[in-house]
């Protein structure tokens, strides 16, 4: 129960339930769709760009487990305002810590909330949970036309 | 097997016993492994059969003048009358031997198909078909200008009735559809559906891989053109699967690949081709995987299918009855013919977090499309998660599964 409790924390639950920046934005500047074909998740980003490639607003929608609704609300609150050479950066730190070494306490800093998703490293079957909403992210920024996809 | 002994009922506390990985842990919890319609688990028949012949009894069959080569080769010519015998089939020559089931389809698709197929055919399938037996027939209507036609299901997973009639045309070259389905556990009436197609000259494959760990099948009384199985689902190896065929198409259609074995000479200007079955067989086969399979049908037939059929439409019954009981649980398939597989959503719950909580408590089960996502569009449902049984499975298993899901509706309450 204690592996369940650090995988399922309350704030994945809370974010599964109620996702934050849920819905669809048509009129943003960018949007990418993202689908990870194991398991049939699907979301889109939507993203809106403002100066020095600033993201002014960012929301999602689509169907996915919590890890994958939960991942998806928590960035959208953790990049709103950053630019896109910070997201980067962001992305790259939350693959380190989703992705580490399982029974390892890893100290990934600088990404505050999204530290509840440390569980997932012990559920390789899960990481893409976790990574889809960010994979998504980066094409909505890199303007790409294909479906993101966590393959 | 004798009908006296079909009718002691199964000893499962026995059977579990021959079953190395049944005593084995899973997350530091004994397993409870549900996932026997992704694959069977392996009797320790069938793991000594191997381990002896490799041991002891190893060498290439058909070719070697030597002792070895000669006894290898009767123990897979041997395994090959076993399976005949055990699926009714007329003779030994009817029974190709392949890597699985979806080989058994493609290689009916590759050369039946190109064959007697052609612009404006139609094949026909149902609308509760696993991948391996959609995508073939897919690849071979857009090469042939052929049209796909599926038969609907209704909303307990079954035939919608009349409706493979209505269907099938003068234009239809071949029906194929499964006898079992892996997603929803429906048992489809196969006999009929043959009589159907077969009143309308239409040739019909049927998907057996989930059909022959579960129930007698006897080809003949079926009557079918092409019956498609998997032996890793029979509680044999993974790498063997088998496709009947009724003589005279085989004999009739080209080979599938090329190579040694399936020649009978071979000059740079003509090769002629072996007799079936080995024109089928190109290549250095599955030698163990075959003997394998012969293993683990001894092993069924002592355990009597009688029995296995009975345990398992009891286990059904009972899990169906505890997984009603919580409100908050929706099986997908209620077909009134079925196989042990239990579809289920749990209301608000993605499967792969149910999948991940029971998985966390020892359970082994699928959570996901199952290789069928035309059956998850049909239930409007991404996915599902499943619990498929077989003989080894108990009371306790399904106790277990309902105690976890417990737990998932604890956590996500």
């Amino acid at each position: 129960m204690d592996d369940l409790r650090e995988l399922y924390q309350a704030t994945i639950l809370d974010h599964n339930k109620s996702p934050r920046n849920f819905g669809a934005k048509p009129e943003c500047s960018h949007r990418a769709d993202g689908y990870n074909p194991i398991c049939g998740d699907k979301l889109t980003v939507f993203l809106a760009l403002g100066d020095g490639d600033r993201v002014e607003d960012v929301s999602f929608e689509g169907v996915g487990c919590a890890i994958s609704t939960a991942s998806a609300s928590l960035m959208t609150e953790f990049v709103k305002g950053k630019t896109a050479a910070e997201v980067e950066k962001d992305f790259k730190s939350f693959h380190e810590l989703v992705t580490g070494p399982p029974a390892e306490t890893l100290d990934v800093p600088g990404l505050g909330k999204l530290a509840v998703f440390s569980g997932v490293r012990e559920y390789p079957m899960r990481v893409k949970c976790a990574t889809l909403c960010w994979h998504t992210l980066r094409a909505a920024l890199e303007g790409d036309e294909q479906p993101a996809k966590t393959e | 097997m004798t009908a006296a002994t079909n009718r002691t009922p199964l000893d499962v506390a026995r059977v579990r016993k021959d079953f190395p990985i049944l005593a084995t842990a899973s997350r530091g919890k004994p397993l409870v492994f549900l996932d026997t319609a992704a694959s069977s688990q392996k009797p320790q028949a069938v793991i000594d059969a191997l381990s002896a012949f490799y041991a002891s009894g190893y060498a290439n069959i058909h070719r070697g003048l030597y002792q070895l080569s000669a006894e290898a080769t009767r123990l897979f010519e041997g395994a090959r009358i076993r399976v005949q015998e055990f699926i009714g089939a007329a003779d030994a020559r009817e029974i190709v031997f392949v890597r699985n089931a979806t080989e058994a389809i493609n290689l009916v698709a590759y050369s039946w198909g190109r064959q007697n197929v052609g612009v404006g055919d139609e094949i026909l399938i149902s609308a509760m078909e696993h991948h391996a037996n959609i995508v073939p027939w897919q690849m071979l209507c857009e090469e042939k200008g052929a049209t796909l036609r599926v038969a609907p299901i209704d909303d307990r997973g079954q035939l919608v009735p009349g409706g493979i009639a209505e269907l099938l045309s003068d234009r239809t070259k071949l029906l194929a559809i499964t006898h079992v389905s892996n997603a929803l556990g429906t048992i489809n009436p196969v006999r009929e559906i043959v009589e159907l197609a077969h009143a309308r000259g239409v040739k019909v494959l049927l998907d057996g891989a989930q059909a022959v760990p579960h129930t007698s099948v006897d080809v003949r009384s079926i009557d079918c053109d092409f019956y498609a199985f998997s032996g890793h689902k029979l509680f044999a190896p993974s790498g063997i699967g088998v496709l009947y065929g009724k003589l005279a198409h085989l004999e009739a259609m080209p080979p599938f690949m090329g190579g040694g074995e399936m020649i009978a000479s071979v000059t740079f200007e003509k090769t002629t081709y072996a007799e079936v079955p080995r024109k089928f067989e190109a290549g250095t086969p599955d030698i163990a995987g075959v003997i394998g399979l012969g293993a683990a049908i001894d092993y069924i037939e002592e355990i009597g299918m009688g029995r296995i059929e009975v345990w398992e439409a009891e286990l059904l019954e009972y899990a169906t009855r505890r997984l009603e009981a919580l409100p908050q649980v929706r099986l997908v398939g209620t077909a009134e013919h079925k196989a042990a597989v239990l579809s289920f959503v749990v209301s608000g719950v993605h499967p792969h977090d149910v999948g991940t909580i029971l998985d966390q408590e020892g359970i082994a089960v699928r959570s996901g499309h199952h290789c069928a996502q035309p059956v998850m569009d049909r239930f409007g449902v991404p996915a599902t998660t499943r619990a498929s049984l077989a003989f080894y499975n108990t009371k306790e298993d399904v106790d277990a599964l309902i105690r976890g899901i417990e737990k998932v509706l604890e956590i996500f309450g």
